[in-house]
C-alpha cells in the first residue's frame, strides 16, 4: 500500500461517536483471534490430555479448575458466544440486510445482550454436570 | 489495472481485495462459519447431556461416531476458520508485502501444527486400547 507522508489520513477512529454496532464490530475481531490462540490451545490440549493417562488428565483437571484456569474458560465461553452471535449478524449483514440505523444498533445489543445471558446459561449447566 | 470491458465478473474481481485473493478467501471463511455454527452448538448441547465430567465418559463420548466424527469435522473447520480469520487482520494492518506473506506462511504452519496435535490425539482417543 502506497501512502505518502503529504497526504492526510481520515481521522476515522477519533471522530465517531462510540456505538454498540462498532462495539461489537470491534469485538468480533478480538473474540476470534482470543477464540482461535487461547480456545483451539485449550481445545488441542483438551484432547490430548484425554488421549494421555489418568495422571497427565487429573492435572489438566486440576488446572482448569484452578481460579486462573476458571478465569480463561468463562472468558473463552463469552467469547465464543459473543463471536457466535457476531458471526450470524454478519453473515445477516452479508446478504445485504440489516443496515437501517435502528435494526443495526438493535442487533448489535441483542448480540452483546445474548452472548453474556448465554454464557451464563452455559455455566450453570456445566456447574450442574461437573461437580 | 485496465481490464477492459470484456472481463468477466470473475476475472475482474481476481487477485483484488486485501489479501489479493478475490472472493475466494471470502467465501471460505462463510462455509466454515456456516459449518461451525452446526458443529459448536453440537459441542454445548452434547456437553450438557454428558451425565459427568471425566476422562472415562469423555472417552465413550467420542468414541462413539456421534461424537468422533463431529469433533473430527469440528477441529478441522474450527483451526481453518481461525487461520483464515487472524490472516484477514494481518492483511488489514501489514501493508509490507513480504512481511504480509511471511506472517500468512507462519499462520498457516501453525494451524497445520495444530490440527494435526488435535487429529492426532483425537484418533488415539477413538482407535487406541479402550481405557
Amino acid at each position: 500500500m502506497n501512502r505518502t507522508a503529504q497526504r492526510p489520513l481520515s481521522p476515522h477512529l477519533t471522530i465517531w461517536r462510540w456505538g454498540p454496532h462498532m462495539m461489537v464490530s470491534i469485538l468480533h475481531r478480538i473474540t476470534g483471534g482470543a477464540l482461535t490462540v487461547a480456545g483451539l490451545a485449550v481445545l488441542a490440549w483438551w484432547m490430548s490430555a484425554l488421549a494421555g493417562d489418568g495422571d497427565g488428565y487429573a492435572k489438566f483437571v486440576e488446572l482448569a479448575q484452578s481460579v486462573p484456569g476458571t478465569i480463561v474458560l468463562v472468558g473463552l465461553t463469552w467469547a465464543f458466544w459473543q463471536h457466535f452471535f457476531s458471526g450470524l449478524r454478519h453473515l445477516v449483514l452479508d446478504t445485504g440486510a440489516g443496515y437501517e440505523l435502528k435494526i443495526n444498533r438493535l442487533f448489535s445489543v441483542l448480540v452483546i445482550v445474548g452472548a453474556i445471558f448465554a454464557t451464563a446459561l452455559t455455566w450453570f449447566v456445566i456447574m450442574g454436570v461437573g461437580r | 489495472m485496465s481490464l477492459g470491458d470484456s472481463a468477466t465478473p470473475l476475472g475482474r474481481v481476481k487477485g483484488l481485495g486485501a489479501s489479493g485473493h478475490g472472493g475466494g478467501h471470502w467465501l471460505e471463511e462463510r462455509f466454515t462459519s456456516v459449518m461451525l455454527v452446526f458443529l459448536s452448538l453440537w459441542l454445548i448441547f452434547s456437553l450438557a447431556m454428558l451425565p459427568v465430567f471425566d476422562q472415562m465418559t469423555f472417552t465413550q463420548w467420542l468414541r462413539a461416531p456421534s461424537g468422533g466424527i463431529p469433533m473430527a469435522l469440528l477441529i478441522v473447520f474450527a483451526f481453518r476458520h481461525g487461520v483464515d480469520g487472524l490472516k484477514v487482520a494481518v492483511d488489514d494492518y501489514v501493508h509490507e508485502e513480504g512481511t504480509r506473506i511471511g506472517i500468512h506462511y507462519f499462520l498457516n504452519m501453525a494451524g497445520i501444527a495444530g490440527v494435526s496435535i488435535a487429529l492426532f490425539a483425537l484418533g488415539k482417543i477413538v482407535f487406541g486400547a479402550a481405557a
